[in-house]
């Protein structure tokens, strides 16, 4: 009996033909070719993706700018001559900017179209100027050209964002306002320059005025705080349940919850946030220290999950190795094993990092929503970070902060380019070790 | 003498054993006298079990001092199991638990008072694979006597380390190089590697588990030389699946078959007229 199956299998051959050979290679260069379609299709997106951020956000980092000739006149800025900073903090500026834009378009006249006029430069002119007489009093008295932020309209109207070719009630800039423009642009008193305000202010209603420090500097307190609590907790977790703690039902137990917890929508944590650290232990809202707080525990399942892994994919013998020679069990884990297994760690610690840092939905239950101005000073100052500043930009009317809005997704890709570059520096810092 | 091994089917490792036997005789190894040299780990009635499994059964056996004891069997017979009871490495498995007394110098090491650690400071462990640490050769033999408080200064360390890859046979071949990842040198080096971390803590007993199964046979020769130069200083006791290598290095003997201790005795003894017919079929290449 299994003499004739032998001798049935023998008879069977591989099949060497050469319509069987053709085969196998169309399969394989299909299969080749779908997966570099796969490539190049994601790879189009994200060009696209990044083309048009780009695209709209770069003409956000200039800013058109209109030359006044400004006469300082001591009357309205200091009428006693004491130069007591005081003083020369209340100065009627805004009349000296208007008298400045009035000399250049005497024949301007009714309030209608005078306050038309007066709009072709922010209304952060007068505090424009107010800062350079503070830094200079010596000009009192004297006449100097200054270069002023235009509005955002004009600012958008010089971009070309805002069409000059639509009927003029469809438009935010009068004919009057285009006619004014561009004869100070024949008369060479406008200019686009390189827009600093962007980066060193905070939040504003004015899109001319506005910045992304604020956040810039929001989401760093706020992600400080995240490493600090999420990093030490989270790889200290890993290491006792993956090194130390015994496997029975109650670790199972805390494993499953861990996993689960990775995968909790993160508004619920914003509610836990909410719940806990600002309605029982009152903490401040809208601080960087709650967001901190709460995106931590949002990172912290990743950070242990990650740890673990990282620590079992250390191989066994080298804990035998070292409890062999006669290492403790912690020695061997803080000279042998954790060593091994933190370029992994900080992988995982790094996901979970730029996870946060793109969060909004969390830190909008805890109130760092909120328009703040200031640049926070502190973990517990009102603050925003810049997804949550992305957000309120993209709900905002005006045209200006359209740019504005591609611009800090621009600012907080580099801001997460940074970070990874951080972490692949320090990991291949640490590799280099052995 | 030679009956026992005069068997059709495998006459080449009998050949092997009894003239590694000669040379070692030959070459002027101090004279073994397994029944008078004092007993150095002493194991009385060891069961071992993993969770419901047990996997030795009963297992006494004296280990004299200042020889190699080769432990011998087939695979899964417990001899790595009851080699991991001697530094408490099984320990180390959760589910591992080990009933009856082993001793070392009369002290018993599962008494509560007994510090494990220490423990294996005493009892030095060799792997079947290579396992140094991926730093530097020199950090690799330092990092035991550092732990263990054994050197003052660098100086000191750096006598240790020379002396211990010196005693492993390694120096020539390394002292040039010593910063270099210990993981770069070749199989048999990083087992000498291994041997050298172990001695450099001066343990009283060695164990090895397989040492030579992952090496080529010239690397398995220079090994082989060492535990015999090795074992004027320290007790060592070998698991080994060639019992070419257990006549060669060994002056004891133990075969292991699921889980029971079945003979132990002089190498000469089992390998030549054994009790057991279960040893003799086994040493005889009828079942393993």
């Amino acid at each position: 009996m299994t003499d004739f199956i032998a001798d049935r299998a023998a008879t069977r051959k591989p099949d060497f033909s050469n319509a069987h050979l053709r085969k196998r290679y169309r399969a394989e260069a299909r299969f080749k070719l779908y997966g570099i379609a796969a490539i190049v299709a994601a790879l189009g997106m994200l060009a696209f993706l990044l083309g048009s951020i780009v695209m709209t956000g770069s003409s956000a980092f200039t800013q058109t700018e209109i030359a006044l000739d400004v006469t300082l006149d001591r009357a309205q800025i200091d009428p006693n001559g004491t130069l007591d900073p005081e003083v020369l903090a209340k100065g009627n500026y805004r009349k000296i900017v208007r008298d400045a834009i009035r000399a250049q378009f005497p024949d301007v006249s009714g309030r209608r179209d005078l306050r038309e006029l007066y709009r072709l430069v922010s209304t952060g002119s007068d505090f424009t100027l107010r800062q350079i007489v503070e830094t200079d009093p010596g000009l009192i008295d004297t006449t100097q050209t200054i270069w002023f932020k235009s509005s955002a309209d004009i600012d958008q109207l010089n971009k070309g964002a805002i069409p000059r070719d639509v009927v003029e009630s469809d438009r935010r800039v009068s004919d009057a306002q285009i006619g004014w423009f561009d004869k100070l642009s024949a008369d060479d008193r406008t200019r686009r320059s390189f827009n600093t305000t962007f980066f060193t202010s905070g939040d504003s209603r004015e899109p001319e005025q506005a910045g992304v420090l604020g956040a810039v500097v929001g989401t760093t307190l706020t992600l400080v705080v995240t490493l600090i609590l999420s990093f030490p907790i989270g790889v200290m977790s890993a290491v006792y349940l993956e090194e130390f703690a015994p496997k029975n039902r109650w670790t199972d137990l805390i494993e499953v919850n861990i996993n689960n917890l990775a995968a909790v929508p993160s508004i619920v944590f914003g509610l836990l946030g909410l719940a806990v650290f600002l309605n029982f232990f009152e903490l401040p809202r809208s601080a960087p220290l709650v967001g901190g707080l709460v995106l931590a525990l949002m990172t912290l399942p990743t950070v242990i999950i990650a740890g673990r892994a990282a620590l079992q994919s250390v191989p066994p013998s080298i804990r035998e190795a070292a409890l062999g020679v006669g290492a403790s069990p912690l020695q061997t884990v803080s000279h042998h094993v954790l060593p091994l297994a933190m370029p992994g760690i900080l992988t995982g610690t790094i996901i979970g990092m730029a996870r946060a840092l793109g969060e909004t939905a969390p830190l909008l239950m805890i109130g760092m929503v909120a328009f703040i101005v200031d640049i926070p000073r502190s973990f517990t100052d009102a603050a925003t970070v810049l997804p949550v500043q992305v957000f309120l930009w993209a709900d905002a009317p005006e045209r200006a902060f359209v740019e504005r809005t591609s611009a800090a997704i621009m600012v907080l890709l580099a801001f997460l380019i940074l970070m990874n570059l951080a972490a692949v520096l320090l990991r291949r810092k640490l590799e280099r070790r052995w | 003498m030679t009956e026992a091994f005069h068997v059709e089917n495998n006459p080449q490792p009998v050949e092997e054993s009894v003239s590694g036997m000669s040379e070692a005789v030959e070459a002027g190894m101090p004279e073994v006298d397994a029944a008078h040299a004092p007993t150095k780990v002493k194991a009385d009635n060891v069961d071992v079990f993993y969770a419901e499994k047990q996997a030795l059964f009963d297992v006494s056996l004296d280990v004299p001092e200042n020889q190699v004891t080769a432990l011998i069997g087939p695979s899964g017979c417990g001899k790595s199991t009851f080699l991991r009871c001697i530094n408490r490495m099984n320990d180390t498995i959760p589910i591992c638990r080990v009933t009856g007394d082993i001793t070392i110098d009369d002290q018993d090491i599962y008494d509560p008072a007994i510090d494990v650690v220490q423990l294996r400071a005493r009892v030095g462990m060799v792997f079947q694979k290579p396992n140094p640490f991926p730093k530097s050769i020199y950090e690799n033999v330092a990092y035991g006597p550092r732990i263990h408080g054994m050197a003052q200064g660098k100086a000191d360390i750096d006598v240790l380390v020379e002396s211990s890859l010196q005693r492993a046979g390694l120096w020539n071949e390394v002292k040039d190089r010593l910063s270099e990842s210990g993981t770069s040198l070749s199989g048999g080096q990083q087992q000498r590697l291994c041997i050298a971390r172990a001695i450099a803590v001066n343990p009283d007993v060695i164990l090895m588990d397989e040492p030579c199964s992952a090496l080529d046979p010239i690397a398995t020769a220079r090994i082989e030389e060492l535990m015999d130069e090795l074992r004027q200083n320290y007790t060592i006791v070998i698991v080994t699946h060639s019992m070419q290598q257990a006549a060669r290095v060994s002056q004891r003997t133990a075969f292991f078959h699921l889980g029971y201790l079945v003979e132990s005795g002089a190498t000469e003894m089992i390998f030549t007229n054994p009790e057991d017919k279960r040893t003799q079929d086994y040493i005889t290449g009828r079942f393993g």
